[in-house]
């Protein structure tokens, strides 16, 4: 286990980690959470987050209650098909399967399932507990698939082994092994893609999708929005692929690339020159590689029509939004984009936090935003709520964990991560992140909460 | 009498059990200036807090030891100690509320040693109070954790008894006089919401009684918006008042899972109690109102005779829409018990009731079988029913099955002010009635089912122009 920790965290493809001296590469990227002043989720967390948007699977939790039974069925990620990845399956151990080991029960769960669910694929996750008892989930997988005639892949991604990030990377590494080049697609076509890091969080990638579509791009595989396990399984035969989310499944797609021959970029599909580029970089891919000729031009085309149409839609918001100040704090969504995109419309971003961010993307930013750029390593609460209080910007763009930090402090806020209910991406996601935030700022409870009581008003 | 049985699956479908140390923690959230410290890895504190969060939408304190693969092996102690001294050097909490987890508790970390060597080592913590309670994952449920926080409170801190002169913090508020009136302590299980434990601190105050509640979600978790930031709870049960609860002439214990709380403090203080299993329903609330009567000498005050007038009301306009309607609650056992209960007496049948964990008051759930299991039994179980009784993760369910949901327990993130609802004594009661009566009627989808004002009443069927019976 702790090799493969250090093989995921020792990404040559990671700009993170190549920017890094050799000494400090051999460190890893641990990062260790301190104890009593952590925040954020575990290795499993960020696994579950990566593969159970796979919609017709069955995603089971090997371990005591807590790593299920606390968190299931609280994240947006949405499919159009099959409902079963939101049905919670977990082993639930009691004390007698720590004592006497819990693979038999692992087991009779996997038969169960299969007998009541048929699903086409299982995937049992490790968690701490079952790692530390010496459960040997690897095995039991192994005989079940053969058993039951489908997959039944393990996931190794216990949580006590690092945060979030390295457990998106160890799904990847799960679907590396297990999962991607086991099935042959029906039919391939020269614009086959993947889209690699898009959870379709409210159904992102469902605004983003149409846009490949008319240029006629097929999505092949996204890993792991929306998707079916088949076409996970057979997404080795992609042309081109474009990876989102910053790094968190880096290695699929480097590995992808030297496997299968199959070249990659990161882009984002937030802000609108964002996916631009992300339309204009695929295209080119994708004729490199024999793809339909005209494809560059259709997609420069299309671009001209959708920036124009975007900017056509923001247009009323900007003498509305003109001067605001925004604080934007997050870690997924790439900075950089969104302040650029914000800036555009006139508001002022007045900070922004680079905890996530890589050398080139703290560049970038200086470039935007230049060079007296408020860049934020970290914002504990207690400190974000000063700043808010202090007025010092006029909305939070943020978490859902700092929402009420900023609602206490009487202050706009919207939520840019994972529990979202509203989707920003593509050309009309960016059209819907500004209307959000001008339904945000110009709410009219902000006058009346802010308002003391008359008898707590000075006379 | 029900029967309990056990599920004997081996996976958990949609769980309704939620671990341990959660409990313990929001235990510990009722405590004023408080932090819960989950001796465990990152990720345990970390899905707790977004429950947490999105059921109370508040800022939830509650921190990790954030126990590594190494320190799973060699010992977690050394993140303990580093946990405690963080904590105390950036919050300054007046408690820290320690839980263990499975993964701690499968290699037996010693947390009474590293507490023990904490306290020689680091005279400054002199003031901060650590109640260390053990609370595996792989044992119990929520309702169990939560019981276990406040017997380990009790065990910590409650001092002996003080009988003369009476405690000076009853002396408070009364013109500076002493009381007369004796000291009562009010021990919350973890069914109750903040509004809830307001609703009997007013009940009890309408008496003229002192009391102290522990734990007090009412201080903490109900949603003030305050004038500064903290990274500890702000309010809850002052742990001054926690520590003379020994000096009680009572203890009431509101739940079942409260008795063994309840049976430490007689053992360490001798203060006697009384255990209320339920406070929702006309039956339960008289019997609670009589005795605060008789402890503390006075007649049931007119605001709450009238509050009960207004529940008989209620019952009587009510019991329409509950007679013979089909229910199936999924709930930790005390909640289900309280439901169910209630449900019986308003006419209701409860065809499937399911808990995730056992209790003696399972059997006590007026049920023909209370079922140990989770979401997918209650699903199952609930064909024919009326309504489905459980909370927001019974909406899957609901939607496949047509038939309606009512939310209740934790966690609620589907709906708004979750620690506002109220269920208990005769407001909250009369409260049930409407919300859970109103979706009945909803859901018959016939206006005419209701006696309506601008026909001649009595109205009979088949009289001329008298109601139809049911919708065309």
């Amino acid at each position: 286990m702790l090799s493969k920790v250090a093989e995921v965290f020792n990404e040559p493809g990671c700009d993170h980690n190549r920017a890094k001296s050799e000494k400090d590469r051999k460190k890893g990227c641990t990062r260790a959470a301190k104890p009593g002043a952590a925040a954020g989720g575990c290795a499993f967390d960020g696994a579950k987050i990566a593969l159970q948007p796979i919609a017709d699977a069955a995603h089971l939790v090997h371990g005591p209650i807590a790593c299920e039974g606390n968190s299931w069925d609280n994240r947006g990620s949405l499919s159009s098909g099959p409902m079963l990845y939101r049905t919670s399956f977990t082993t639930d151990l009691g004390e007698n399967d720590i004592v006497m080991g819990g693979e038999k029960r692992l087991a009779r769960a996997i038969q169960e399932i299969v007998g009541k669910y048929d699903p086409p694929a299982v995937f049992v996750y490790q968690t701490c507990v079952t790692a530390l008892t010496g459960d040997d989930v690897e095995a039991v997988c192994k005989a079940a698939s053969r058993r039951f005639e489908r997959p039944v892949i393990p996931v190794n991604a216990p949580g006590f082994v690092g945060g979030k990030n390295l457990g998106n990377r160890l799904a990847g590494e799960a679907l590396l092994e297990h999962v991607i080049g086991t099935v042959e697609p029906e039919v391939t076509t020269p614009t086959d893609i993947n889209v690699i890091g898009e959870y379709n969080v409210a159904g992102e990638l469902w605004q983003v999708k149409p846009l490949f579509d008319r240029l006629g791009i097929r999505v092949l595989s996204c890993i792991s929005g929306d998707a079916r396990y088949r076409e996970i399984a057979s997404s080795h035969r992609a042309r081109a692929a474009v990876m989102v989310c910053s790094r968190a499944l880096i290695n699929v797609a480097r590995k992808m690339e030297e496997r299968y021959g199959i070249p990659f970029f990161e882009g984002s599909f937030y802000g609108i020159s964002d996916v631009s580029d992300v339309l204009r970089n695929i295209a080119r891919l994708l004729v490199d590689r024999g793809g339909p000729a005209d494809l560059a031009e259709r997609t420069e085309t299309l671009i001209v029509q959708e920036e124009q149409r975007a900017w056509a839609q923001l247009e009323p918001y900007r003498a509305r939004l003109q001067g605001k100040r925004v604080l934007l704090v997050t870690g997924g969504v790439k900075s950089w984009s969104v302040v650029s995109a914000l800036q555009e419309i006139g508001m002022v971003v007045v900070g922004t936090s680079v905890k996530k961010s890589t050398k080139e993307d703290k560049k970038r930013i200086e470039a935007i935003m230049g060079e007296d750029a408020h860049m934020i390593e970290s914002l504990p609460p207690r400190e974000m709520y000063g700043m808010l209080k202090d007025a010092r910007a006029d909305v939070l763009m943020a978490g859902g964990r700092s929402m009420f930090v900023a609602l206490k402090a009487k202050v706009p806020f919207l939520d840019i991560n994972q529990e979202r209910h509203h989707a920003f991406a593509g050309y009309e996601g960016m059209v819907s992140l500004v209307d959000e935030l001008d339904k945000a700022i110009y709410s009219p409870v902000w006058a009346q909460v802010r308002k003391p009581a008359p008898w707590e008003r000075e006379r | 009498m029900a029967v309990v049985t056990t599920s004997n699956k081996s996976c958990a479908v949609n769980p309704l059990k939620m671990s341990q140390p959660l409990g313990a923690a929001m235990a510990f959230m009722g405590i004023d200036r408080a932090i819960p410290l989950l001796h465990g890895s990152q990720g345990c504190a970390s899905f707790g807090v977004v429950l947490f969060v999105r059921h109370f939408r508040e800022t939830i304190p509650m921190q990790t030891t954030a126990i590594s693969e190494v320190d799973a092996i060699l010992g977690g102690e050394e993140n303990l100690e580093q946990a405690l001294l963080t904590l105390h050097a950036k919050a300054k909490p007046a408690l820290i509320g320690l839980c263990t987890t499975g993964l701690t508790e499968i290699r037996g970390d010693d947390v009474e040693g590293v507490l023990k060597n904490l306290r020689a080592k680091h005279p400054e913590l002199n003031d901060l109070a650590v109640v260390h309670v053990s609370t595996p994952d792989f044992k119990g449920s929520f309702e169990d954790g939560w019981a276990k926080a406040v017997t380990a409170l009790i065990d910590a801190l409650v001092e002996p008894p003080r009988k003369s002169p009476p405690s000076p913090l009853f002396q408070r508020g009364d013109g500076g006089g002493i009381s007369e009136m004796p000291q009562v302590n009010l021990l919350a299980g973890c069914h109750l919401t903040p509004s809830d434990i307001e609703e009997l601190r007013e009940i009890m105050e309408a008496f003229g009684l002192k009391s102290i509640f522990l734990p007090d979600l009412s201080g903490s978790l109900d949603g003030h918006v305050p004038d500064d930031f903290s990274p500890t709870t702000l309010g809850g049960s002052d742990l001054e008042w926690v520590r003379e609860m020994g000096s009680a002439e009572i203890t009431l214990a509101v739940g079942e899972s409260m008795r063994p709380a309840a049976a430490a403090l007689e053992a360490k203080a001798g203060v006697p109690f009384v255990v209320f299993d339920r406070l929702t329903g006309l039956d339960a609330t008289d019997r609670f109102l009589d005795l605060l009567s008789k402890i503390s000498g006075r007649a049931v005050p007119d605001r709450l005779r009238r509050q009960r007038s207004r529940l008989v009301d209620a019952m009587l306009d009510g019991h329409f829409y509950f007679g013979k309607k089909k229910v199936a609650v999924g709930a930790e056992p005390d909640l289900l018990h309280a439901l169910s209960a209630w449900f019986t007496e308003m006419g209701c049948e409860v065809r499937a009731a399911v808990a995730p964990v056992h209790s003696p008051v399972l059997e006590r759930v007026p049920a023909s079988e209370v079922r140990v299991g989770d979401l997918e039994d209650l699903e199952s179980l609930a064909a024919g029913c009326d309504l489905i009784v459980a909370n927001s993760h019974g909406r899957q369910a609901s939607r496949r099955m047509g038939i309606p949901l009512f939310r209740v327990g934790i966690p609620i993130f589907d709906r708004l002010g979750a620690a506002h609802r109220l269920s208990v004594g005769y407001r909250g009661t009369m409260r049930l009635i409407f919300e859970v009566g109103n979706l009945f009627l909803e859901s018959v989808g016939a206006p005419f089912m209701a006696p309506r004002l601008d026909e001649s009443i009595p109205c009979h069927a088949g009289r001329p122009g008298g109601l139809p019976l049911r919708e065309a």
